[in-house]
């Protein structure tokens, strides 16, 4: 693939991913397809007597945006392994950007790989979600 | 506090079918729209034998089974009070509509930080293939807000 040859260097950064603003309908969409029915997301009397303000969103529909991210810059069956952390909390209204860069190309399993810094974060600027990934370029 | 007698709490094996219908619903909940994700031939013209799973979607098999959350109200964990601290996965082989995987999760380290203020439950999991071979491993952080 003629996408894949070209040169990479520490510090190129990859297409963002914008999102739309979160809403309540996209976190029950995600209940229901991810299966994770934590009424804190999605039912705001639960989430005000846990505490909360208000229902807010699931970690993993973040990482989930940021798997998108990843797998439209290079395919899925070259995503080796991923971590993330979950540093804030994304809420309603949120409009989140998945963003992420190249900090080393290396050797690994008789494959060129790049190492990635990727985050999350809202129409603020603040970061919600941080982590890196490791993708093969052979 | 989380007793610490829960480190080296190893689940039950779960088996999770890969539906193609529940992969769609995913990617559409998501907003994907690659069609390797969400059109059969598409998948297959790139190398799957159906839709691949997406990267993240494999931990639908710990919330299906209820694997998880029944775990941590075991150990007394209430689910209002719990936050998503990490995740992390790394792949072997893929994993394709169709297919049924047996996940089984170990809970690896509880720790604390801020003076018992916020506990940290971290649980590993494997994900072999039918054939059973691993297939995806994936690790998972749980914050409670004590």
């Amino acid at each position: 693939m003629a996408e894949q040859t070209v040169n990479l260097a520490v510090g190129d950064t990859l297409p963002e991913l914008t999102l739309p603003p979160v809403t309540r309908t996209t976190l029950a969409l995600f209940a229901g397809a991810s299966g994770d029915h934590n009424p804190i997301h999605i039912d705001i009397d639960f989430a005000r007597k846990a505490g909360m303000p208000d229902v807010f969103a699931h970690g993993m529909l973040s990482m989930a945006w940021l798997g998108r991210f990843l797998t439209a810059w290079r395919p899925q069956s070259q995503l080796r392994n991923w971590s993330v952390r979950f540093l804030g909390i994304t809420h309603l209204g949120d409009r989140m950007t998945c963003s992420g860069r190249v900090v080393e190309l290396f050797e690994e399993g008789g494959e060129q790989r790049a190492k990635l810094e990727i985050q999350t974060s809202n129409q603020n600027g603040e970061v919600k979600i941080a982590g890196d990934a490791v993708v093969s370029l052979s | 506090m989380i007793d610490k007698k829960w480190i080296g709490y190893t689940g039950p094996e779960v088996t999770f079918d890969i539906e193609r219908g529940r992969l769609k619903f995913f990617a559409q909940a998501i907003g994907e729209t690659n069609p390797v994700y969400v059109d059969r031939e598409a998948a297959q013209a790139a190398g799957y034998r159906d839709l691949p799973v997406p990267p993240t979607f494999l931990l639908a098999a710990d919330f299906d089974s209820d694997e998880l959350f029944s775990t941590l109200a075991k150990m007394g964990v209430p689910l209002g009070k719990i936050l998503h601290g990490e995740q992390g996965y790394t792949y072997h082989l893929p994993v394709c509509a169709g297919e049924t995987v047996v996940v089984q999760s170990k809970i690896t380290d509880i720790y604390d930080k801020k003076g018992g203020a916020l506990e940290f439950v971290v649980r590993d999991s494997t994900v072999m293939n039918a054939a059973g071979a691993l297939a995806a491993e994936f690790r998972s952080v749980i914050v409670v807000r004590n």
